[in-house]
């Protein structure tokens, strides 16, 4: 298994569906939708009451499989812990913008 | 294969009750767990605890361990010759312990619970940090990774096998970037799929840009009379030097933004580069300097601090 392979960027420019994040995050569709209309995972788009997500949103589906199996929580803990996450990474994003502004001598 | 204690990595006496076992894994799950957790070598600690509690969790697979006795951490053993006909299979399978590590003695267990629906079972996925150069998110590269994979046998015991899995990462990844590697995890058996590989990319410091998304920063230091008087300088890029004008009467902390200079971004176009204008004096001046900036201090009547009187005022 020596060639250069498939690379895929989980990014806002890749959509998933549904079905796809269900097959890759671990998560049943029961949950993802629990968690979708609790707002922990956001929506790209809802056409024909099909949902598609972000690739972005493969990551934050995978945290929340890890935090359900090894946390031991129920589908609204995980949502919880996931925002709570968000927002903490969101200001570490937000350090680390100013922190590359700020000179370093 | 070496011995794990997996007691004592939760923690609890081999007596403990499946209750104390749950709560000592708690404890230890909400300080390591690499999701929440920011401590030094979290992650591999999460998941000494997490192995230790798979097993001890499991009365079934807690027995089985139990049955290997008590040993010092790390010890070079086998499981007694009877282990695997009492605890590990169904008695006509030909085992081998070569080759398997500790961590996957019990799959086996787990095993036949997680079969598919299409009665395969699923390869595992495995997420890698990857950290890389500026120079590399810039021009992109091609990484070589050597992995080593818990891949089912035919008995559906997991071995680990090493991989190499080469990945091209095209030009303009940042920091926090995430890639999936479709079906370059661990390959699933009887059916199932393979798993996904993941790498989670990290930008290494660099010694003159810093990096936020596609845009990075410079600090360009200047001398006074630069800063003062304006004047052209090279710059240097990730494609290059280029020349760049510093307007007369330029501050400390002016960023000066050199368009599409950052890193490329993969669905087009390219962030900034900003240069920060630092103004740096000599730690020590000439006799001509400092007669300079003496016969300067005494012609200017330039004063820095005016905002101070006035706000007092």
């Amino acid at each position: 298994m020596n060639h250069e392979t498939e690379v895929l960027w989980l990014d806002e420019h890749r959509a998933v569906s549904l079905h796809e994040l269900v097959e890759i995050s671990g998560l049943g569709e029961a949950e993802l939708l629990e968690l979708v209309h609790t707002g922990a995972l956001p929506v790209r788009d809802s056409v024909g009451g099909g949902y598609s997500f972000s690739a972005r949103v493969v990551t934050v589906a995978r945290t929340a499989c890890r935090l359900r199996d090894d946390f031991e929580l129920d589908t609204h803990g995980v949502g919880v812990a996931l925002k709570l996450l968000e927002r903490v990474r969101d200001l570490e994003q937000e350090i680390a913008r100013l922190r590359a502004q700020t000179p370093g001598i | 294969m070496k011995y794990t204690d997996y007691y004592a990595a939760l923690g609890v006496e081999r007596g403990a009750s499946a209750d104390e076992i749950k709560k000592a894994y708690r404890r230890l799950a909400q300080k390591y767990h690499p999701d929440v957790s920011k401590e030094p070598g979290a992650e591999s600690k999460f998941k000494e605890v997490a192995e230790a509690y798979q097993t001890l969790k499991d009365p079934e697979k807690r027995a089985a361990y139990d049955a290997l006795g008590s040993r010092p951490q790390g010890e070079e053993f086998r499981p007694p010759p009877d282990w695997t006909r009492q605890h590990g299979g169904n008695g006509s399978e030909q085992f081998s312990f070569d080759d398997i590590d500790f961590a996957d003695l019990f799959s086996r267990f787990g095993a036949r619970g997680t079969q598919g629906a299409r009665g395969g079972m699923p390869g595992q996925d495995f997420e890698v940090p990857v950290e890389i150069s500026i120079e590399d998110a810039f021009r992109g590269t091609t990484l070589s990774l050597s992995l080593s994979m818990p891949e089912y046998d035919a008995n559906g015991q997991l071995r680990r096998v090493p991989h190499t899995v080469k990945a091209r990462i095209a030009a303009g990844a940042v920091d926090g970037q995430r890639l999936r590697l479709p079906g370059k995890g661990g390959k699933g058996f009887r059916g199932g799929r393979d798993g996904d590989l993941y790498l989670d990319i990290s930008l290494k410091p660099h010694r003159l840009y810093r990096a936020t998304g596609h845009d990075l920063y410079l600090d360009l230091p200047l001398s006074p009379s630069e800063a003062a008087l304006g004047t052209s300088l090279e710059i240097p890029t990730l494609a290059g030097a280029v020349s760049l004008k510093i307007p007369a009467g330029t501050s400390s902390g002016r960023k000066l933004r050199l368009s599409g200079r950052g890193l490329p971004n993969p669905r087009g176009g390219a962030g900034d580069l900003f240069a920060v204008a630092q103004i740096v004096v000599p730690s020590a001046l000439s006799d001509r300097e400092r007669e300079s900036y003496q016969r300067l201090a005494a012609d200017s009547n330039f004063e820095p601090r005016r905002h101070f009187r006035e706000e007092g005022a």
